[in-house]
């Protein structure tokens, strides 16, 4: 058995679909069926948040493999297996899902009016597939969870969307669909070769060198529209733009991360030649991401469309750091990657909250809202510098390592890299200071209300972790260290055999 | 003590930003000016204990960053330029919110301004106790954020507005270098404690990236750096603007502390900065440049706080060129006494506009000595200051850069030494335009405003006598110590002076006429201003019209505004649309989209053919069988 003594990981993944189901079940008239709904989501998103909390606590840093390992046969025959499992890698992100959550709940409180409950049920199984992607250790199980996310998403982008609610969600869909068949074909192709599609068992059956090609552009296509990097990107902004504010809080805060972490758990350690002989590819496409997408996040006049052009650009960062093949690199790349979920979850949580007000996504409908919502403008700026990434903020430490690590492989990499921190400042700034700044002239600005204490609840957590993921940043590094030095070091044997081969 | 003076200005800021609202006005400003007291009481007295007793030492404060090998912790290091900086900093901030005590008292919202003030403080007090370059970078961005928030703190104004934002950017810019510096750094040395860097210069001296002397890419990225945050000439553009400020900002940000944070990064990596010639050579040229530049400017322009704006901007150049030429020594001590006179002439700047209803234009002053003589008085004091006349603060400092400059013995010296001379003469020639201009002649005010002019309370002049004291006599009384003959013992290794470097003991024996010469070049521009300004007032303007070109030139800050509009800001807001309107709409999303079209256009084509009449689908069905039957025989046939 694993460390908690229980199947933990399971019941993570699992609990959310069992309140789903219990939401299912209620009775009676619309309001009452509402507010039980709400109700019985935000119990069970917290009760799963708490739980994971365990994995926190028990979870060993100094070793690099899967903990809390859970494994039972599914179709042996064609070798596979349930098997669930969390490395120093995954943790976090499992956390992040779990805390995302509740907030999203929360945060629909009151925005969301019609067909709660099927928002809800779709919030909480959209849970299961986030946590169960992040715990998979078979591929089979990992794929199943990673286009399941796709069905709550697309739903509630489609259902409970703005006024283009349907291009976006069919946009998203077929665009990550697209990418994913082809690393289904992928997947086949692996399990004929090795037999059996657990991952720590494909690891020791090493893809020959021109195959490895092949596969790492399937993988490619389905984690570069996750990611999403620079030229598949154009479903984010729309997504966003349409999607209701905790379903951007979700799509930023962990689908994007799926992308990622793809690259991470598979792609690099299955393909090490293939990875390292595409990295000037994904280095250019990132670089251009961060550039190209800050420019545009400057023209926009939809506060959403801009953050979602900014988290591209951030997420360009991430791909950068993780095929730097050091330390530092991926280290910066998985933080970049949490504080990103964190801040811009929270970036967008703010848009919410003026949306919520106004009804209106439109820069241009604001201005001023300083003077009449100061701790919301306090919380805002908190936000948008750690979007900037100033030193003591989440943004920080992530975009530092990655620079300091991509230094290594190119200085233009690194100065690529670095160019967002000014072009970051300039639309951040830009933004916050047409929203926030500058006299009231709107009518209706005049009459806003600051944060409620729901709100505030909902910005507390994120603000603690903002602050606290700036300050002591070593309390996250620490828990992936093992497992990424891990990874490092088979990468690197994996390089050194064919060049010995080749002497 | 050591903690204390680095954290009590943070309390202030967290006590009267988040608490403001139960303190009230009065009772938050006055938290943060005791928490400001107890800081400087605790700085100056590390600077004694550190400085003069020579003790420096390292508190550690906890972990914060530590990756494969990458690791720093938060820990303030304090030696002697720390020591100095830390007991400057909390010393002036206090008396600057004493004074801002008053100057804000009419104000909406106190608490928020007193809270930024003591984020600032804190900040760039982090900065300059950085034991590591990351935790410098955290001080270097905190006053960045600081500055942006106290030169936009009148939000409502679009120019502040506008101003704060340029700020945050032109410093970014550097910033982005800085970073790039750091990580190179780090690949060097494999560290980024000063510790562990320092010990390790000798050894990576032939260290090479891309075929470059690593050690020179490094300083002149870190140079590159300064140049944001010290508004060297290219990245300047923001300091004039950001005059947008409460004026206790700009005594605070813009010339005692913030802008001197380049000049402290090049002194603390003095180490490094000695093995690296050509960047030093680049520092020089920058730095001299910067000194005449500002100055030129300076001469034509008509807003009292941007006037004194670009004389910091000028005083800064001098600075750079003095480390430029190995002079460490000077360009720190330099750095000190300007921190006095600067922040004076702010604050009497500031105490002359209140005094004229929040005027700013000098053209607009004039006949007021009589009705505000301590303002009158110190004003004088600073100015005397400022251009070096002898005895008073700045005559020290800026005669010991000269002739480190000349002592240098170099071409780019020669070079900052005629630049400097030359700016010397200017400044003396725009502090006396500014002082006959704003205080003599005819008021040229209306009588509304002349009615009101009256001193500023005790709260505001007591920091005025305060500072006046130090303008005249921090020169005289810490020349010894910091560029004397035993200026050794004093840095205690703080700064690092390779053993090919002699500037500073050369510097002690040039010429006679060498340190004469900024003194009778300042008297000369004085003589000058009085001549233009008290006795033949209309040579000004026949000048301005015989030589309209220059004059322009000058005015519009040598274009540089223009320039980068041109260049940078409307490119780019161009290439924004493009990339968006045509980039993303329409190639990226074309394709998809097209292909989208396409399938719904065939789908549609195919639906046609669904008729709903069964002979339709009868003939269709036959028409096949035929085709289909005949490939097959003609196939068989053959």
């Amino acid at each position: 058995m694993n460390a908690a003594g229980f199947p933990l990981l399971s019941l993570l993944t699992f609990l959310p679909l069992a309140g789903a189901v219990a939401i299912l079940c209620i009775r009676g008239d619309e309001a009452t069926v509402a507010s039980n709904a709400r109700w019985t989501a935000l119990w069970t998103s917290l009760i799963v948040f708490v739980l994971s909390l365990i994995l926190w606590f028990r979870f060993d840093p100094r070793v690099a493999d899967a903990q809390f390992v859970e494994q039972l046969a599914w179709l042996p025959d064609f070798g596979v297996n349930y098997h669930m499992g969390v490395d120093g890698i995954s943790v976090l992100f499992v956390l992040l899902s779990t805390l995302l959550t509740p907030i999203c709940i929360l945060a629909s409180w009151e925005g969301v009016q019609h067909r709660v409950r099927e928002y809800m049920i779709a919030f909480l199984v959209l849970e299961t597939m986030m946590v169960g992607m992040f715990c998979a250790l078979d591929l089979i199980i990992f794929y199943v969870f990673f286009e399941g996310v796709l069905i709550p998403m697309f739903l509630i982008i489609g259902v409970w969307g703005g006024q283009r609610r349907v291009y976006a969600a069919f946009k998203f869909f077929l665009y990550t669909l697209l990418g994913s068949v082809l690393m289904l074909l992928a997947i086949l192709a692996l399990w004929f070769r090795a037999g059996t599609t657990d991952i720590a068992g494909l690891m020791d059956v090493p893809v020959p060198a021109n195959w490895q090609y092949w596969m790492f552009l399937a993988f490619f296509a389905s984690f570069a529209v996750k990611v999403p990097m620079w030229p598949v990107h154009t479903w984010l902004p729309d997504a966003h733009v349409e999607a209701p504010t905790a379903g951007s809080v979700i799509l930023a805060g962990v689908l994007l991360k799926m992308g990622g972490y793809g690259f991470l758990r598979f792609s690099i350690p299955l393909f090490p030649e293939a990875s390292a002989f595409f990295a000037p590819l994904m280095f250019a496409l990132s670089v251009v991401a961060v550039i190209y997408t800050s420019i545009i996040a400057f023209a926009q006049d939809d506060m959403k469309k801009l953050i979602a052009y900014s988290s591209v650009a951030h997420m360009g960062i991430v791909t950068i750091g993780l095929f730097t093949f050091n330390q530092q690199g991926i280290s910066g790349a998985i933080f970049q990657m949490l504080s990103h979920g964190v801040v811009s979850g929270a970036l967008f949580l703010c848009v919410g909250v003026l949306y919520d007000r106004v009804h209106s996504r439109e820069i241009a409908r604001y201005g001023g809202v300083a003077k009449i919502m100061p701790a919301f403008a306090l919380v805002f700026m908190l936000f948008t510098m750690a979007s900037v990434a100033l030193p003591g903020t989440a943004g920080f430490p992530g975009e530092f390592l990655v620079i300091t690590g991509a230094w290594r492989s190119s200085g233009w990499v690194a100065l690529g890299a670095g160019m967002g921190m000014i072009l970051g400042a300039a639309y951040m700034l830009w933004l916050y200071r047409r929203v926030i700044f500058s006299r009231i002239t709107k009518n209706e600005v005049k009459g806003l209300l600051d944060l409620s204490p729901r709100e505030l609840a909902i910005f507390a957590p994120l603000i603690l972790l903002t602050l606290w993921m700036g300050l002591y940043p070593s309390s996250f590094t620490n828990v992936w260290e093992v497992s990424v030095a891990a990874l490092i070091e088979r990468h690197e044997a994996a390089l050194s055999v064919p060049r010995l081969a080749g002497l | 003590m050591f903690v204390g003076a680095v954290f009590f200005p943070l309390l202030g800021a967290t006590l009267a930003g988040f608490f403001g609202r139960w303190l009230g006005d009065r009772l938050s400003m006055w938290v943060s000016v005791g928490c400001m007291v107890l800081a400087a009481i605790c700085g100056v007295s590390a600077f004694v204990e550190v400085g003069l007793h020579s003790a420096p030492r390292v508190v550690t404060i906890a972990e914060w960053i530590d990756v494969g090998g990458l690791s720093v912790d938060w820990a303030l290091r304090y030696d002697t330029l720390s020591a100095m900086m830390v007991g400057m900093v909390t010393f002036i901030s206090t008396f600057i919110h004493l004074y801002s005590v008053g100057y804000m008292s009419h104000d909406e919202t106190p608490p928020r301004f007193f809270a930024y003030l003591g984020l600032f403080t804190f900040a760039m007090l982090m900065l300059v106790t950085a034991d590591n370059l990351v935790q410098l970078f955290f001080g270097w961005e905190g006053v960045g954020l600081a500055s942006y928030l106290l030169i936009g703190y009148w939000y409502d104004r679009e120019s502040a507005n506008r101003a704060s934002m340029k700020a945050f950017i032109v410093n970014r810019v550097g910033d982005l270098f800085f970073m790039l510096g750091m990580a190179l750094t780090f690949w060097t040395f494999g560290a980024l404690t000063f510790g562990d860097i320092f010990a390790r210069v000798e050894e990576m001296r032939g260290a090479t990236f891309a075929g470059l002397p690593a050690l020179e890419v490094i300083s002149v990225l870190l140079f590159l750096g300064a140049c944001g945050k010290s508004a060297q000439l290219g990245l300047h553009t923001w300091l004039p603007d950001a005059m947008e400020g409460p004026t206790p900002v700009s005594a605070l940000i813009h010339a005692a502390t913030m802008v001197t944070a380049g000049v402290f990064l090049l002194a603390r990596m003095s180490p490094i900065f000695e093995y690296a010639p050509n960047a030093l050579t680049l520092v020089t040229i920058v730095g001299a440049s910067t000194a005449f530049f500002a100055a030129t400017v300076g001469c034509v322009q008509n807003d009292i706080k941007r006037i004194i704006a670009y004389s910091t901007c000028s005083q800064l150049g001098y600075m750079f060129f003095a480390i430029g030429v190995g002079a460490y020594q000077s360009a720190v001590f330099h750095l000190f006494t300007h921190a006095f006179f600067k922040a004076l002439l702010f604050l009497s700047a500031g105490s002359v506009i209140h005094a004229m209803s929040d005027e700013q234009d000098i053209r607009k002053m004039g006949g007021i000595w009589t009705k505000i003589p301590i303002t009158y008085a110190v004003m004088w004091i600073g100015s005397l200051a400022l251009a070096g006349i002898p005895f008073f603060a700045g005559y020290y400092s800026k005669d010991m850069i000269l002739e480190s400059a000349f002592a240098a013995h170099t071409g780019t010296g020669m070079y900052a030494f005629a630049m400097g001379l030359i700016a010397a003469f200017l400044t003396a020639f725009y502090s006396w335009r500014l002082l006959i201009l704003t205080f003599h002649g005819a008021p040229r005010a209306d009588r509304h405003v002349m009615e009101h002019v009256h001193e500023s309370p005790a709260v505001m002049l007591i920091p005025l006598l305060v500072l006046a004291v130090g303008a005249l006599f921090t020169g005289a009384a810490f020349y010894e110590l910091f560029v004397g003959h035993h200026e050794g013992e004093f840095w205690n290794g703080a700064i690092y002076t390779a053993e090919h470097n002699h500037v500073l003991h050369a510097a002690h024996s040039v010429p006679e006429w060498v340190p004469l010469a900024p003194t009778v070049i300042a008297v000369a521009g004085i003589a000058l201003a009085y001549l233009f300004y008290m006795f033949a007032p209309s040579i000004p303007a026949r000048l301005a019209q015989t030589f309209p070109g220059i004059h322009r030139f000058l005015l519009h800050k040598w274009y540089f505004d223009e320039l980068y509009d041109a260049v940078f800001v409307r490119p780019f807001r161009m290439l924004a649309q493009l990339f968006w309107k045509v980039g993303d709409a329409t190639i990226i999303d074309g394709l998809p989209n097209g292909i989208a079209a396409v399938t719904s256009d065939a789908a549609r084509g195919v639906a046609r053919f669904q008729t709903g009449r069964v002979a339709n689908y009868a003939f269709t069905m036959i028409a096949g069988l035929v085709v289909f039957v005949s490939v097959i025989f003609l196939g068989f046939t053959r």
